[in-house]
C-alpha cells in the first residue's frame, strides 16, 4: 500500500517507474546541471521556435575556436555533435538511423525544428543519403550527415566519389562492427575503408574532440586549396553514448556560411560555367576518356589532402599530439578511444617505473608521416593499441617510419567485435615488448617486422 | 546572373572557340525556341558519340530544346548511353554514381532552393531504364513519395545498351537478351503506374517521333516540378543496335511501338492543371465554364 504522504510514482504499462520525464533540472553524477538536454515544455507557448537560431550571429573561425569564452557541460558524444552542428551554420542534413549513430541525426532533426539547420529529411537508406549530400554540396550549401558501420559501407560508393567531385561536406562515422556475424558493438574497422577515399579523416578520442573536429572540419574542408570532404570518426558507444565534459562556446554564435564560389571546383548552380568534370572534353567525355585525365584528377585530390596539413596545424594544433616522447623507454601511438585507454596505461606503467611516451593521432588523412619520423627516430619500442582486428593504424605507423626508426613495433593489443580494452592489456604489451617477457595477448598483437614466434603463439593458445 | 555566365567577358569574345561563340550568339539561352525552329539556332546538344540512328539522341535533343529555361537548368544522370550525349550538352550535368540520380537531384534541388529561393533552377533527371527502374529504383520511388520537386525522365530503350545488351526490368516479357538467354521471365515494370501511385503531379508516356508532343510534355513536366511536385516522363527511345532495327526504320519502329504498348498518355493532378492554366496560360487546363453552353443560345 502506498503512503499518501509520498508523491505518486508514475509507471509505464509494465509497472516500472518512469524516471525520464522528471521536470526538475537534470544533473550529472557530480551534481552539475546538464543544460544541453531539451527542457520539458510546460503549457502552450506562442514563442517562435526559430527565435534562438535567428538571433545567432556569425563570428570568424579564429574567434570561435580560439577566443570565444567556453562553458563546460557534461554531455554525450551525440549531444556534442549536435552542439557542434548548431554552431556550424549548416544548411542541409540528411538522416538515416543506424546504431549507434541514430541519436546524433535525430538531434540534428531537433536543430532543424529550431531553425539552426535549414533543410533536413530522413533519407531512404545510406546510398541515397550520401548521394543527396553530394547533390546538396554541389548546389553550394553546407552539408552534414552521420552514419555507422554497415551504413558507412552501404554509402561508401557515393562517399568515395565525394573527393573526386570536390565536395566539402562533413560526415561523422560512429564506428561499429560491419562484418558477419552482424553485431552493433564498437569496432573501428570501417575507418580502414575510409582511409583510401581521398577524403580527410579525423579520429576523435572523446566528446570534446568530436565537438571541435566537426566544427573545424567544415572550415578546413572548405578552404579553396583543399575543397574536400571531411570524415570525423569516433568509436561508437564509448564516445556517442557516454557522457564527458565538453567545453563549448555560447549557442548564440556560429561559423560564417559556406561561400560556394570559393571552392576549387565550381558548384552546379547554373551561375558559373559548369564543373569541368562533367562537361568539357576530354574529362569524363564518354567511354573514350583519356586515362591520364582520371590519373591527374586523383593526383590533385591527394595533393589537396596534403595541402590541408597547414590548416589542420592552424586550427587543430597539429595532426598528432606528442606527449613526453623525449627520453621515454617506449612509445604508444594511438587514435580514438584507444588513445583514451593508452593514457591510463601510461599512468600504470609509470607506477611500475616504466616511462612511456605518447603520440595521439588526430588526423589519419593526411597522416602525420613527417611528425612520426621525427618523433619515433630514437624510439626502441612502439606499441599501437587498436579497436579492430586488422591493425590499420599500426600498418600506417610502420609504413610511415620505415627506414627512419629502428623501433620494434607491436601492433596491439587488438580488441574487436565489442570487446573492451582493459588498460592492463596495453601495459602488458609495453612491458612484454621491453623485457621480452611473454605477453598474454601476443597473437592479438602480431609483432610487425619479425617472424611469428610459434612458441609465443602456443603460449597464448594454452591460456585461452 | 545565370544568363551572364554563358556570355563572354568584355574583350574575350574573339579569343573564344567558334563553337562557343555560336552558342552565345545563336544558342537558345534567354530566348524562347521551339522544336519547329530546329535548324535555325544552335542547339544545346549537337556533337555526341551516340550510334547512328539512335532514337534516344533525338529525344534528348528535343527535350533540351524544350527546357523552359535552359540557362537555369541542371541535368542529373547516371551510367548508360544517355549520359554520353547529355554530358556533351552546353548545360551543367551531374554524373554521379550508379543509380544515384534521384537522390543527388533531391539534395541538389533542395540546396538550390535554399540559395536561390523562388528563382527557378530546374533540376531534370535523365537516365535509362536500368538506372531508374533497376539499380536506382529505391531512390527513384522515394524521391516521388517525398514529393521532391524535380523532373524525372526515363530514356527507356528496354535494355542495358551501354554495357552491351542485357535484360533490364523494363524489357518486355519473353524478350531474349544477354542475361536472359531463355527470354525475360517477368513483365515490363509498370513505372508509370508506380509514379501515379507515389503521387507524381504530372506523368506522361511519349515516343520521339512526334517532336511537338515531346516539347509539350517536357515543358509541362519541368514547370509543374518547380512548385507543385515530382513529375515523370517515360519515353520510348529504342536501341537500334541491340534490337537490330535498321537505322532507316527507327522512326517506323517508334510508331509501331507507340501503337502497340507506348500510347501517348498524360496524367495531371488537379493542382497541376490549375497551376499550368493560371501561371503559364495552358488554355486546355482552364476550367470549363459551366454556363458557357447556355450563352450562344441566349
Amino acid at each position: 500500500m502506498s503512503n499518501p504522504l509520498e508523491p505518486e510514482v508514475k509507471t509505464n504499462p509494465q509497472g516500472d517507474p518512469i524516471t525520464s520525464v522528471e521536470p526538475e533540472q537534470k544533473t550529472n553524477p557530480q551534481g552539475d546541471p546538464i543544460t544541453s538536454a531539451a527542457p520539458i515544455k510546460v503549457g502552450g507557448s506562442s514563442k517562435d521556435p526559430h527565435e534562438g537560431a535567428k538571433k545567432q550571429r556569425v563570428v570568424t573561425p579564429e574567434y570561435m575556436f580560439f577566443e570565444a569564452p567556453r562553458k563546460r557541460e557534461f554531455i554525450t558524444g551525440s549531444e556534442a555533435a549536435k552542439e557542434a552542428v548548431r554552431r556550424s551554420n549548416v544548411d542541409f542534413s540528411v538522416a538515416y538511423p543506424i546504431t549507434p549513430q541514430s541519436e546524433t541525426m535525430q538531434l540534428i532533426g531537433v536543430l532543424y525544428g529550431e531553425g539552426y539547420v535549414k533543410e533536413y529529411y530522413r533519407g531512404e537508406e545510406e546510398y541515397g543519403v550520401m548521394s543527396a549530400i553530394a547533390g546538396g554540396s554541389r548546389a553550394g550549401v553546407r552539408c552534414f550527415t552521420a552514419t555507422a558501420g554497415p551504413g558507412t559501407l552501404r554509402g561508401i560508393e557515393p562517399i568515395a566519389s565525394w573527393p573526386g567531385h570536390r565536395l566539402p561536406a562533413v560526415a561523422m562515422f560512429t564506428c561499429r562492427v560491419v562484418n558477419a556475424p552482424l553485431a552493433i558493438q564498437p569496432d573501428n574497422i570501417e575507418i580502414s575503408y575510409l582511409l583510401n577515399c581521398g577524403m580527410i579523416v579525423f579520429h576523435a578520442e572523446n566528446q570534446q574532440d568530436l565537438f571541435d573536429f566537426i566544427m573545424k572540419g567544415f572550415i578546413i574542408g572548405e578552404k579553396n586549396d583543399v575543397t574536400l570532404p571531411v570524415g570525423v570518426a569516433c568509436d561508437g558507444f564509448f564516445v556517442t553514448h557516454a557522457r564527458n565534459y565538453v567545453d563549448m562556446q555560447e549557442k548564440g554564435i556560429k561559423l560564417p556560411p559556406r561561400q560556394a564560389w570559393k571552392g576549387a571546383v565550381p558548384v552546379l548552380d547554373a551561375e558559373n560555367p559548369p564543373a569541368r568534370l562533367s562537361r568539357d572534353a576530354p574529362v569524363q567525355k564518354s567511354n573514350f576518356m583519356a586515362y591520364n585525365i582520371h590519373a591527374v584528377w586523383q593526383q590533385e585530390v591527394w595533393a589537396a589532402v596534403e595541402r590541408s596539413r597547414r590548416y589542420i596545424e592552424q586550427y587543430m594544433g597539429g595532426l598528432c599530439a606528442p606527449d613526453n616522447v623525449e627520453g621515454a623507454e617506449a612509445l604508444i601511438v594511438a587514435s580514438g578511444s584507444a588513445a583514451a585507454q593508452s593514457r591510463e596505461a601510461i599512468r600504470l606503467c609509470k607506477d611500475q617505473g616504466v616511462t612511456v611516451g605518447f603520440i595521439k593521432i588526430r588526423s589519419l588523412r593526411p597522416f602525420p608521416t613527417r611528425e612520426l619520423r621525427q618523433l619515433c627516430a630514437k624510439a626502441k619500442l612502439i606499441v599501437v593499441p587498436e579497436f579492430n582486428y586488422v591493425g590499420w593504424l599500426a600498418k600506417d605507423v610502420a609504413t610511415a617510419i620505415y627506414g627512419y626508426s629502428n623501433a620494434k613495433i607491436v601492433a596491439g593489443p587488438h580488441v574487436y567485435g565489442g570487446m573492451s580494452m582493459p588498460v592492463e592489456m596495453i601495459v602488458d604489451e609495453v612491458v612484454g615488448g621491453l623485457t621480452g617477457k611473454k605477453s598474454i595477448a601476443v597473437p592479438d598483437s602480431a609483432i610487425m617486422g619479425r617472424d611469428v614466434n610459434q612458441a609465443e603463439v602456443a603460449h597464448f593458445m594454452q591460456n585461452i | 546572373m545565370s544568363l551572364d555566365y554563358v556570355k563572354f567577358s568584355p574583350g574575350f569574345d574573339k579569343f573564344m572557340p567558334k563553337e562557343y561563340r555560336d552558342m552565345v550568339e545563336h544558342g537558345p539561352f534567354g530566348k524562347k525556341v521551339t522544336v519547329s525552329q530546329m535548324g535555325s539556332f544552335k542547339e544545346i546538344l549537337e556533337e555526341h558519340p551516340m550510334c547512328a540512328g539512335c532514337a534516344m539522341t533525338l529525344f534528348i535533343r528535343l527535350a533540351m530544346i524544350s527546357f523552359p529555361n535552359p540557362e537555369d537548368t541542371i541535368t542529373v544522370g547516371t551510367a548508360g548511353c544517355g549520359r554520353l550525349a547529355i554530358s556533351q550538352a552546353a548545360i551543367p550535368f551531374v554524373y554521379g554514381n550508379y543509380g544515384d540520380q534521384s537522390a543527388v537531384a533531391s539534395g541538389l534541388s533542395r540546396g538550390l532552393r535554399l540559395r536561390f529561393g523562388d528563382k527557378p533552377k530546374d533540376v531534370v533527371v535523365m537516365a535509362g531504364d536500368g538506372g531508374m527502374a533497376d539499380i536506382g529504383f529505391s531512390m527513384t520511388l522515394h524521391s516521388w513519395f517525398r514529393k521532391e520537386r524535380f523532373t524525372t525522365i526515363m530514356l527507356d530503350n528496354e535494355v542495358y545498351g551501354n554495357t552491351g545488351g542485357q535484360e533490364s526490368g523494363m524489357t518486355n516479357k519473353g524478350q531474349v537478351l544477354k542475361m536472359a538467354p531463355l527470354g525475360k521471365k517477368f513483365e515490363k515494370m509498370d513505372m508509370v503506374g508506380m509514379a501515379k501511385l507515389a503521387g507524381c503531379a504530372y506523368v506522361a508516356t511519349v515516343v520521339p517521333n512526334n517532336p511537338r508532343r515531346v516539347e509539350s510534355v517536357i515543358k509541362k513536366a519541368v514547370l509543374v516540378a518547380r512548385e507543385i511536385g515530382p513529375t515523370y516522363i517515360q519515353a520510348y527511345t529504342s536501341c537500334n543496335i541491340e534490337y537490330s532495327i535498321p537505322t532507316d526504320k527507327v522512326m517506323e519502329d517508334a510508331k509501331n511501338v507507340e501503337n502497340d504498348r507506348y500510347q501517348f498518355s498524360e496524367h495531371l493532378t488537379e493542382e497541376a492543371k490549375h497551376y499550368l492554366a493560371t501561371r503559364y496560360g495552358f488554355k486546355e487546363y482552364l476550367p470549363k465554364p459551366a454556363t458557357a453552353t447556355a450563352l450562344p443560345q441566349a
